[in-house]
């Protein structure tokens, strides 16, 4: 044994630690005169940011406890435009949901499958690796494409002829591309970034070994994606899945554009009961509040507030599931989700 | 002892300092020795030869005369008493259980003119108390200091943080040059210091000085608005001394300013410091014990937070009066 | 090396076996081909099908934004050809041109195309530059408070709800400046005298290029402060010693290493936010007046700000409900897209051409 071993030694036990003293800092009037002012600012701008978030969060909160009732959410919108009179948002909370289902579940597995490929894939030669980089910055576009872009283009997409059967024809025959599958499938495409992004970022982030691992034991490689990488990354799809549902409910000019003109109850098309409603238009909770605003036609501001706050709770708890999401998955991996986000 | 041994024809290397007959009495205390086995024979002599001279840095004349121009210590500049560093206190309370004492009870003062070298095993404190001469273990919120440090007689407490360092400059373990260009690195402090901002043809002779004292400037000369963090590791180590003593601090603290580089560049760092030792109090810390005897003048060895010994750097190493030294010093542990 | 060649032996090599390849192979493979087709399909599958299918997924993610690229550009071809470069330029009243679109014929005359857009490149010019400057020393500023200054309960609390502003919908931006901040302006900051000096030129109701930008600004300001303050705080800490070690003040290291080692992100969440604000169309559309009129310095400071304005998203939002009627107008409305778009891929180019000159100075890291 070792004489000098650490624990041959006494520790200094009993000794009073000192108690934490500082020295002076360096004094404000020895600052530069700009220094002094950018410290100054930096302290306004935070407290005003700060207080600024509280205003809106404050002002909406209070908005909506004073204009939310619980009838608001269980019955229909009135007929018409106008929405002065009784009646809730019902179906705009239903367009809200189905559009996010829509949308989703096409943007889920493009998302997934895109990433796996790129990861997986994408290094081997010349060809893969060009293809990869044209995946890469074709979702760069994306992201980057304002929503309306995105929203007319989706509209010219569904009026062509052929996808006429996606939605209604109006009484001269042309299709309208007005429809709640048009509305997701487009929606579709704005949250494709961020599943994406966090799919990709979850992959490049297993370890080296995991794979060798895998193949190492007789496992192909789609038998690697498919049982070891996918699981493995499933908080990250899941960040990237919750980030992209938060864009599609938040998200207005796809369903004025795409989804309804302006009318906020949900209108079957035929008698087929659930493809009907799915070639139908309809209204979201967002182009309920456009439209009840001062902008739009309904005319009804305490239902655009209360309806405003039922969304802004939605962001919320969406915002939270990406914190629970990222501080569970935190404490095995260092994975951020910040980039994602936005 | 086997001190009278080591007298004369002393080898660079503390490993090789060790005769290889020592009686086992003398390792280890007594009671175990009996299952003590024999001591590892002494690994063979190697000369490593450098593939080229180090880069001079002083001029001809005075380069193999670094180590024997001190005449005599100046006056003292850095004073501590019974400093001690304490980890994870919670504020204002006293004995934390999770605390951690880094540095407990340690004297010592710092002469202007000599290489204070600090020396021991890792994780002894010795980065900590390094660090506490300037007031740098304020930035971690969990570490206490007590005991009292002074710099040329004034409590370093009562100094604002930014004179106190600007008068005592520290290196880094690492090379830490900052994104820009070796220029802009080594005018940092003289630009951000002052209260106005100086222009650059004003402080230029300033900065090539510094950059000549730290045996840079040739190397760099052509182009100074090079991007800084293209240099090599000793490069940029250099680079980090110019900028350290641009402003003529009056003492320069080295957190193992070597650790990350190679011989050659070591070489050139240790010979720097020689250099600079006649301008300023040099503390060192160094777990490499052929280097605090290659620059020392004084050498304070540490062990678990206690100062164990401290004394030149000819009586520590090879007159060490506690036991713990002597160990430590032919390399029986650490 | 490939590989997915590596893999693939586990199932070529049985196939191959000389053994198994009788020689009545070609009849074989043409009568039973269904067959073997599906029960190759019911198979698991094999690394080179996969692979396949999933880069035929990738493709097909190429090939829709391709096709959106390529079928704004087709869409908005007509009214460039129709108007060449006077397109951009200025003159007569392009709410009116866009209006008199609606009612032309399904074939209509070329006379039918003509616009004059500069009114709305202005207004969108305009908001979105008020917007930047009003929020990136603002978000610059904050970022230093956040991770720099603030106490450490101020930071727990103000991340997330930095992050919480950076996701809320635009339409509920756009409801609480049009039902706070538009009357606000309109009833207390806009004087009776300057709403009567423009009388007959606008009305100034408060809804304007003021509110536009302001809330604008609210909107961009989180997504910069969230991108700005992660790369502050991830700045090495090697830098930030450095700089306080070498007597430099907390707030001059900041400036002078930490913000100058992260102009790569600032020009990232810059370039972010600008594409936001240039595309925000729902917003803008709710607060800024939807009129087409170019606000004039000319009129005193504080009208210019009073004045409403238009943009090309909000031009969209406002007209979509011509679409498919008129291809003047739908042609016309497309042309604003593709300059929506083509900015966005010129600033995200923009942005990553800029980074590469600022990294110089890190390249060793």
């Amino acid at each position: 044994m070792n004489a000098y071993a650490p624990q041959a030694l006494a520790d200094p036990v009993g000794l009073e630690p000192p108690r934490p003293t500082r020295g002076r800092g360096s004094s404000l009037w020895g600052w530069r005169l700009r220094d002094q002012l950018i410290l100054l600012a930096a302290w306004g701008a935070g407290i005003g940011l700060c207080l600024i978030a509280g205003a809106i969060v404050l002002y909406m909160g209070i908005r909506g406890f004073q204009y939310l009732r619980p009838d608001l959410l269980i019955t229909r919108p009135q007929a018409g435009v106008d929405q002065n009179g009784a009646g809730g948002f019902l179906d705009p909370l239903v367009g809200t949901a189905v559009l996010t289902l829509i949308g989703i579940s096409i943007a889920l597995p493009l998302g997934v499958c895109a990433a796996a490929w790129i990861v997986e894939y994408g290094q081997g030669g010349r060809a893969r690796q060009s293809l990869a980089r044209l995946v890469e910055s074709s979702i760069e576009i994306v992201a980057g494409t304002p929503d309306i872009v995105i929203a007319i283009f989706g509209l010219a997409v569904f009026q062509l002829g052929v996808l006429g059967p996606l939605s209604s024809r109006s009484e001269s025959g042309v299709v309208t591309g007005h429809s709640f599958i048009a509305a997701g499938a487009t929606m579709s495409l704005i949250a494709l970034p961020p599943l994406f992004a966090a799919t990709r970022e979850g992959l490049q982030a297993v370890p080296a070994q995991v794979r060798e691992a895998a193949f190492a034991l007789g496992k192909t490689r789609i038998a690697t994606i498919r049982r070891v990488l996918i699981p493995s990354v499933r908080s990250n799809i899941a960040t990237g899945a919750t980030l992209g549902i938060s864009r599609i409910v938040g998200d207005t000019a796809i369903v004025i554009v795409v989804l309804a003109e302006g009318a906020p109850r949900n209108e079957a098309v035929g008698s087929t009961p659930v493809l009907g409603f799915l070639r139908g238009t309809g209204s979201s909770l967002t182009s309920f509040v456009y439209g009840n605003s001062p902008a739009g036609e309904g005319n009804s501001p305490t239902k655009a507030y209360a309806a405003a706050f039922v969304l802004l709770l939605f962001i919320l708890a969406l915002n939270g599931i990406v914190g629970l999401i990222a501080r569970a998955h935190a404490r095995s991996s260092g994975f951020d989700v910040g980039e994602a986000r936005l | 002892m086997n001190n009278d041994v080591l007298t004369e024809e002393l080898p660079a290397d503390p490993w090789l300092a060790a005769p290889p007959p020592v009686p086992p009495a003398s390792r280890v205390p007594a009671g175990s020795a009996a299952s003590t086995p024999p001591p590892a024979p002494v690994p063979p002599v190697r000369t490593i030869v450098l593939d080229r001279a180090p880069v001079p840095v002083a001029p001809p004349h005075q380069r193999e005369a670094v180590r024997t121009q001190l005449a005599a210590a100046g006056p003292e500049r850095l004073t501590l008493r019974n400093v001690s560093i304490h980890y994870g206190a919670d504020r204002g309370s006293a004995g934390s259980p999770n605390g951690r004492r880094a540095v407990n009870d340690v004297s010592l003062s710092i002469h202007q003119g000599e290489v204070l070298a600090l020396i021991g095993p890792s994780g002894c404190g010795k980065t900590s108390l390094l660090r506490t001469l300037t007031r740098l273990t304020e930035l971690t919120p969990s570490a206490a200091r007590g005991g009292e440090i002074l710099l040329d007689g004034q409590d370093v407490h009562a100094l604002q943080d930014t004179r106190l360092r600007s008068r005592v400059a520290m290196v880094f373990q690492q090379p830490n040059p900052f994104p820009m260009s070796i220029f802009d690195n080594v005018a940092f402090a003289l630009r951000e210091q002052s209260r106005k901002r100086p222009r650059r043809r004003e402080i230029e002779p300033q900065v090539v000085d510094a950059l000549r004292r730290a045996g840079l400037y040739e190397e760099v000369r052509e182009d100074l608005d090079r991007p800084a963090l293209r240099l090599s590791g000793g490069q940029q180590q250099r680079l980090c001394i110019a900028r350290a003593i641009a402003t003529g601090p009056e003492v320069l603290l080295m957190d193992e300013p070597c650790s990350a580089l190679d011989p050659i560049s070591t070489a050139a760092i240790e010979r720097l410091i020689g250099e600079l030792r006649r301008e300023l109090a040099v503390v060192i810390v160094t777990h490499n014990l052929a280097q605090a005897r290659r620059v020392a003048d004084k050498v304070a060895f540490m062990y678990l937070g206690d100062l164990v010994e401290y004394g030149t750097a000819e009586q520590v190493f090879e007159a060490p009066r506690a036991e713990r030294t002597r160990e430590y010093v032919r390399g029986a542990f650490g | 090396m490939d590989p997915a060649q590596i893999t693939r032996p586990t199932q070529a090599p049985l196939a191959s076996l000389p053994a198994q390849t009788p020689p009545s192979r070609p009849p074989a493979r043409g009568r039973a081909g269904g067959a073997a087709l599906l029960a190759r399909l019911r198979r698991p599958w094999g690394d080179r099908r996969a692979e396949l299918a999933l880069g035929a997924v990738s493709l097909l993610i190429c090939l829709a934004v391709g096709a959106m690229v390529a079928l704004v550009a087709l869409r908005a071809w007509p009214t460039f050809t129709h108007n060449g470069l006077a397109w951009l330029g200025s003159g007569g009243d392009v709410d009116r041109q866009i209006e008199g679109m609606v009612a032309t014929s399904n074939h209509p005359p070329a006379s039918a195309y003509h616009v004059r857009a500069w009114p709305l490149l202005y207004g969108t010019l305009l908001s979105t530059g008020l917007a930047l400057a009003v929020a990136l020393p603002f978000s610059l500023l904050s970022s230093i408070f956040i991770v720099e200054f603030a106490p450490k309960l101020v930071r727990k609390v103000i991340s997330p709800v930095v992050r919480l502003l950076a996701s809320v919908p635009s339409v509920i931006y756009g409801l609480i400046g049009i039902l706070v901040l538009v009357p606000f302006v309109g009833n207390h900051l806009v004087t009776i005298p300057e709403k009567r000096s423009l009388i007959g030129t606008v009305e100034l109701t408060g809804a304007s290029v003021g509110v536009a930008a302001l809330i604008l600004a609210v909107m961009i300001t989180p997504i910069m402060v969230a991108l700005i303050s992660d790369a502050l705080a991830a700045v090495p800490n090697a830098w930030r010693e450095g700089a306080l070690a070498l007597g430099v003040h907390k707030l001059r290291a900041t400036l002078a290493v930490s913000l100058r080692a992260i102009r790569p992100a600032i020009v990232a969440a810059t370039a972010l936010a600008c594409a936001r604000a240039l595309g925000e169309a729902v917003m803008i559309s709710m607060v800024s007046g939807s009129i087409s009129f170019a606000p004039s310095l000319g009129h005193g400071p504080l009208t210019f700000l009073a004045e409403p304005v238009r943009t090309f998203a909000s031009s969209i939002v406002d007209n979509h409900e011509g679409f498919g009627g008129a291809p003047a107008l739908d042609s016309t409305l497309y042309a604003f897209a593709l300059l929506l778009l083509f900015s966005a891929i010129v600033l995200s180019i923009g942005a990553y051409l800029i980074k590469l000159p600022l990294r110089r100075y890190q390249a060793a890291r």
